[in-house]
Parts: structure tokens; C-alpha cells; sequence
């Protein structure tokens, strides 16, 4: 047996949470910081008869995966910055045709080629709006190796639960970070396998049908179910319509089934948040600036604790405004011009008492440029 | 199986214009199938967006409908992932070598064991008759008042360039012998090509003057010639019709279970 304690990179836990989570085909292309998760699934794909290719371009293996999934199998793709962007029109794609599949996006500074070896969380908004057209998407973040491993595990069942794209957020900085990650026995953590439909043979099946609860069950290309899959707006045979109707509804279904569970889907940890008077709110690399400081503060007396978002879209809001009540103070902690400050803004109560904390020069943000700007809040000088 | 038993009669009438090449290119397609003996169920067909996207609707089979240019990156990945199954990728000229051109080379040098079936009537149809990189210089379409300036690409000689392993040209005219190169080309392991002439009267013929479907087609069959014949000797001027490659190189997926082995005795070791 293997030793269950690593000591790695954060975008190798993310390798090791995509493995215990069922991943069988990954496409990819190389880009920075997001490598060396197509590295190393090169090598341990194979090892288990899964499989792994290096694509023509982004597109591709954007596309590949899609491919690859609909033949019944789990799907990732890892990417940065340009090859998000790129990624952007097929996964518009796994949204409308509603493909189980994973991105991983380990942020670095943008826009264009921008900062490629440097942390950065532009792509905040991105990762909700990149694609045209009215959608949903989920998008899952994590601080530290252990919880990556968890999180990604996440992002596999919730790909297969609601058959959607899920975008793992990660970041430059707790990508290439080296810490300490204990790998979960077998049947620790659930893991989700596709609803397949149970239909009898000569019942027609209607490939997107939604159930009562919203659930489309799936059948694997090859089998004796032969449907259409199409980015076009489709009725319930798969099949191309622009009935105001139709279009409607289906529009509706995309938003509502995710929308409709998003206590299910939000994932927060709380540090030193009781009774807490001035809160960061937080995620990835940042929140461990955050959560340091709260720390360093609370053994001083000081009532501060970080609220870390681990899902950021859908964005919960409901969650952060009721975590945030009475606060003095709200900080949010990021590495952007504000992208999730905006949203915990138009969340709380009192959206004036709601600061950013960030920096976007590709340095990763320290506890002592946040105790700057609360020193500042607190009305104890610059 | 009679050919119909190989179409999704819900979904008629097709979306293609009165004279349209792209029906026929379906009838060829579906009789290889069918003289073949396929199982519908081991067909996966993954087409892009344009009329000959359009194709992948009326078939019985798997059908994957996809994002403009991109269908062989679908396919790709449909087909690593489960190797067993045939994968029929129906393209335009625009969608396979304009938007799509880095996927098609790539899928050619791959050489993994898809069927590319571009259906060329050198215009992009459905958004109204704008010129495609198979269109050539001096041709009128709705973006070029003033006539193409534009070289074109031979599909063949892109195709052979880049790694192909089984090359063919053919026309709506010569139906028949489209359907046994489509049967060869099925047939084949590793990526295969078939090019096949498709007039579109509606947009390219009627904006160059070159008639109806009639004419058009009847022009396939007076500027084209097969590879090797006294005609294309005589006239080299000619559209050589035929296969131009046919030879065995490994193959993409067969190659990648050599890399699970090897990767699976490492992990033995």
C-alpha cells in the first residue's frame, strides 16, 4: 500500500482529488501555472487505463472532453489565463447540451498574456460570465492542499449531479505551493457516479426530459440509445427548435437547476467568526493572509474572523449576508479590482460598511498589507 | 437495413435548399453504411454548424452536433475515449479548413480513425453566400463585390501535406463512386479524407454564373477526371477525382493502449 502522506504541489492535489473522484480522460494543453496537472495526469491516467491527450490548442481539449464525456466517461481539462478565454465557447457548449465535465483554472494576472508566472483571482467574473448568452456554472475555490483534494472532488460530483460544467478555481500561489496532503482512505469522501436512464428497452427515452427534481438521466454514447446532443436550443429529443416556447423552458431549466440548489451546492469554512466584529471574506491564496492575520489578532483580544468562500458561483448570498449581520466591518480579501466584493456588496445589509483589501501587482497578497487597511478602517491611523 | 431505416423521419424535411448537393452526399454515406452493415449503435456522428452540419440531425445514429469547425475535436475525443465506435464527421469547407483548419491538420497527423467527409461547394451557405477559402480567386460572393482575391486550398494536397492516410475526391455527380470511396474510407484504420464536390446552386452557382444544380452537376462531370485516366493525361487542367492515398500507419488509439501497458508495467514494478 502507498503511503496516504504526501508532501506536493497544490495543482498535484488536485491531480490526486480528480483520481479519487473517478476522472478517466483528461485533454489538455500546455499553459502557466496550470501545467503540471496535465504532467502529471499524463503519467497516472494511463497507469489505470485511462486516458490522457495533449490537444492541437485550448479549444480542442475543451472540446475532447465534451467528446469524451458523452461515451459515459468523467472528464477535466486544466487551464490559466488565455486558455480560459479560449475554452470560453465550449463551455458554453457543456452548458447548453448539458455535459458533465471540470475545468481547472489556476488564475494568473491578466487580461491578455498578462503576468503568466504570477498569482492572481481575475477570474472571478470570468468564470461565471466568460461564455455568451445567458447561463449557469458553478465554481468551487479552496485554500490550502487539503481542501483542494476535497473540493475537487466536489466539483466531480456536482459535474455529474446537476450535468454541468464546473470551473475549480485555484490560483497561482496555492497551485505551485508545497504542503503537507493526506490522501482520504477509499469511501472516505462520497463520490457521485452518473444517473444513467433506467428506461426499458423499447420505451423511448427522451434524452432531455428533465424529471420532477430537475435531473436529466443520461445514456452513454454507443449504447442502444441513439439521440442528439446540439448547442442549439432543443426540445426533448435533443433535436434543434426555436419554438418561443421550447426556448423559453429550456432556458429556465439551465438557470433553475442550479439556482434551485444552492444550499446543496455552497461549500464555506468559518475561522474564529463567532462573535467576530471585523470579518475578511475570502478564498484561495488569499484567505490564508486572511486567516493568518485573524489569528495573530484574536490571541491579541481582537474580535476578527474570515468568512472563506470555497463555492463563489452561484455566489451565496443569502449565506454571506447572514454570516456578515452586525459586523463593524467587512473586508474582502482578494487578488482583483473587486469582483467578489461587488457581490458581497449587493449581499449584506450594509454594503457601505464593506472594504476591499487587495493586491494586483502579482504578488501575493500578506497579512500585512490587510492589517494596513484595517488599521485604517479601525480608525487607528495609516 | 434499407436506407431509410437509417433516418430520423421525425425530423423531415430537411433544412436544405431545392438542387442542394448535401443530400446526396447523405444518400452516398448512408449506402456505405448500409453495404458495409453497420450497427446504428457503433455510428457516432459528430458534425460542426453550416448546411452540411445540418446532416448529423437526420441520422439513426449517435449524433453530436457541435460548435463551428470544432466537430473533430469532439470526435477525437468520443474516440479515444471509446475506440470501438466509428466516427463519421460530415464537414463544410469553410467549417473544416477555415475555422476548423488547425483541428483538421491535427486530426490528420494524429492519424486516429475518423472519417472526414467534407462536403465542398466553396461558399458558406447558410449565412448567405460568403466566399470560403475553397472558393479561389475572382469569384463573386456576398462579401466580395468586387471578386475574390483570395487563393484557395486543395483539399487533397492540405490533406496528403498533413498526414492523412487515406485520401479521396469524388462529386454529387458520381454518387456511386463516392459511395465505395466512403466504404473504403469507413473501412480504413486511421484518419481518412474524402472530399466530395457539392454544388450549392442557390449561393455559389447562381452569384458565378454557373445555372442551376443541373448544370452545376453536369460540370462536375465534364471538369473532373479520374486519377490515372487518358482524359486527366490530356487535360491536366482537369479535377483528378479518385483515392489519392491509401496506406497503413499506426494508428492513435491502438498506439495509446501500447502506452497503457507500458504505463501499467510501470506501475507493477
Amino acid at each position: 500500500m502507498t503511503n496516504p502522506i504526501k508532501f506536493l504541489q497544490g495543482n498535484e492535489a488536485c491531480v490526486e482529488g480528480a483520481l479519487y473522484a473517478g476522472l478517466e480522460f483528461f485533454a489538455g494543453y500546455p499553459i502557466t501555472p496550470s501545467t503540471e496537472i496535465a504532467e502529471h495526469l499524463s503519467q497516472r491516467l494511463p497507469e489505470q487505463g485511462g486516458k490522457f491527450i495533449q490537444m492541437e490548442d485550448e479549444i480542442a481539449s475543451m472540446c475532447a472532453i465534451i467528446g469524451a464525456s458523452l461515451t459515459g466517461r468523467k472528464v477535466m481539462t486544466a487551464t490559466s489565463g488565455p486558455g480560459f478565454s479560449l475554452k470560453q465557447e465550449a463551455i458554453g457548449y457543456a452548458c447548453m447540451a448539458e455535459i458533465p465535465c471540470v475545468i481547472a483554472n489556476v488564475q494568473r494576472g491578466g487580461p491578455s498574456t498578462g503576468n503568466p508566472t504570477h498569482v492572481s483571482q481575475g477570474d472571478v467574473n470570468q468564470a461565471r460570465w466568460g461564455t455568451h448568452g445567458d447561463h449557469n456554472i458553478i465554481a468551487l475555490t479552496a485554500s490550502n492542499h487539503q481542501d483542494i483534494f476535497a473540493i475537487t472532488v466536489d466539483a466531480f460530483n456536482m459535474a455529474e449531479t446537476y450535468r454541468t460544467p464546473v470551473i475549480l478555481l485555484l490560483d497561482e500561489a496555492v497551485g505551485h505551493l508545497r504542503e503537507k496532503l493526506v490522501i482520504p482512505e477509499e469511501g472516505e469522501l462520497a463520490i457521485v457516479d452518473r444517473l444513467r436512464t433506467a428506461l426499458p428497452k423499447g420505451v423511448d427515452y427522451h434524452p432531455y426530459l428533465p424529471r420532477e427534481d430537475g435531473r436529466l438521466p443520461m445514456s452513454d454514447f454507443g449504447g442502444d440509445r441513439r439521440y442528439n446532443v446540439t448547442g442549439l436550443f432543443h426540445d426533448m429529443w435533443g433535436f434543434p427548435s426555436n419554438n418561443p416556447q421550447v426556448v423559453r423552458d429550456l432556458l429556465r431549466h439551465l438557470i433553475d437547476k442550479i439556482d434551485n440548489n444552492i444550499q446543496a451546492i455552497t461549500r464555506y469554512k468559518e475561522h474564529y467568526l463567532e462573535d467576530a466584529e471585523y470579518i475578511f471574506v475570502s478564498f484561495g491564496s488569499s484567505a490564508r493572509s486572511a486567516i493568518h492575520l485573524a489569528k495573530s489578532r484574536r490571541d491579541r483580544g481582537e474580535k476578527i474572523g474570515v468568512l472563506e468562500l470555497q463555492s463563489i458561483w452561484p455566489f451565496p448570498a443569502e449565506m454571506v449576508r447572514e454570516k456578515c449581520r452586525g459586523a463593524k466591518a467587512v473586508l474582502v480579501v482578494e487578488m482583483n479590482m473587486g469582483q467578489v466584493m461587488a457581490q458581497v456588496k449587493a449581499a449584506v445589509d450594509e454594503p457601505g460598511r464593506v472594504f476591499l483589501a487587495n493586491r494586483i501587482d502579482g504578488k501575493l497578497i500578506t497579512p500585512e498589507d490587510i492589517k494596513k487597511l484595517l488599521r485604517v478602517i479601525q480608525g487607528r491611523g495609516v | 437495413m434499407a436506407v431509410k431505416d437509417y433516418l430520423r423521419e421525425r425530423f423531415f424535411p430537411h433544412m436544405w435548399c431545392p438542387g442542394c448537393g448535401h443530400g446526396t452526399v447523405l444518400n452516398a454515406l448512408l449506402r456505405a453504411v448500409e453495404e458495409l452493415q453497420l450497427n446504428k449503435n457503433d455510428i457516432v456522428m459528430t458534425s460542426g454548424i453550416g448546411c452540411s452540419a445540418r446532416i448529423s440531425g437526420y441520422v439513426d445514429f449517435h449524433s453530436l452536433h457541435t460548435l463551428h469547425g470544432r466537430a473533430l475535436a469532439f470526435a477525437t475525443g468520443v474516440k479515444l475515449s471509446k475506440p470501438d465506435l466509428k466516427l463519421l464527421v460530415p464537414m463544410g469547407d469553410g467549417d473544416a479548413l477555415a475555422i476548423g483548419g488547425n483541428h483538421f491538420i491535427h486530426a490528420c497527423r494524429r492519424n486516429i480513425d475518423i472519417t472526414a467527409i467534407i462536403m465542398n461547394n466553396r461558399i458558406y451557405g447558410m449565412t448567405g453566400g460568403q466566399f470560403s477559402p475553397l472558393s479561389g480567386p475572382d469569384k463573386k460572393a456576398t462579401t466580395a463585390p468586387y471578386l475574390t482575391i483570395d487563393a484557395e486550398f486543395d483539399i487533397v494536397e492540405v490533406s496528403k501535406a498533413a498526414g492523412a492516410t487515406f485520401v479521396a475526391r469524388s462529386t454529387t455527380y458520381h454518387v456511386k463512386e463516392a459511395t465505395e470511396m466512403l466504404k473504403k474510407a469507413i473501412s480504413h484504420k486511421g484518419f481518412s479524407v474524402v472530399e466530395i464536390l457539392s454544388q450549392c446552386p442557390t449561393h455559389y452557382g447562381r452569384k458565378n454564373r454557373e445555372g442551376d444544380a443541373v448544370q452545376m452537376m453536369t460540370g462536375y462531370r465534364d471538369n473532373t477526371a479520374k486519377l490515372g485516366s487518358k482524359a486527366l493525361a490530356d487535360n491536366p487542367s482537369l479535377i483528378p477525382r479518385g483515392i489519392f492515398v491509401d496506406q497503413a500507419r499506426p494508428e492513435y488509439c491502438q498506439e495509446y493502449d501500447n502506452i497503457i501497458a507500458k504505463a501499467s508495467r510501470n506501475r507493477a514494478a
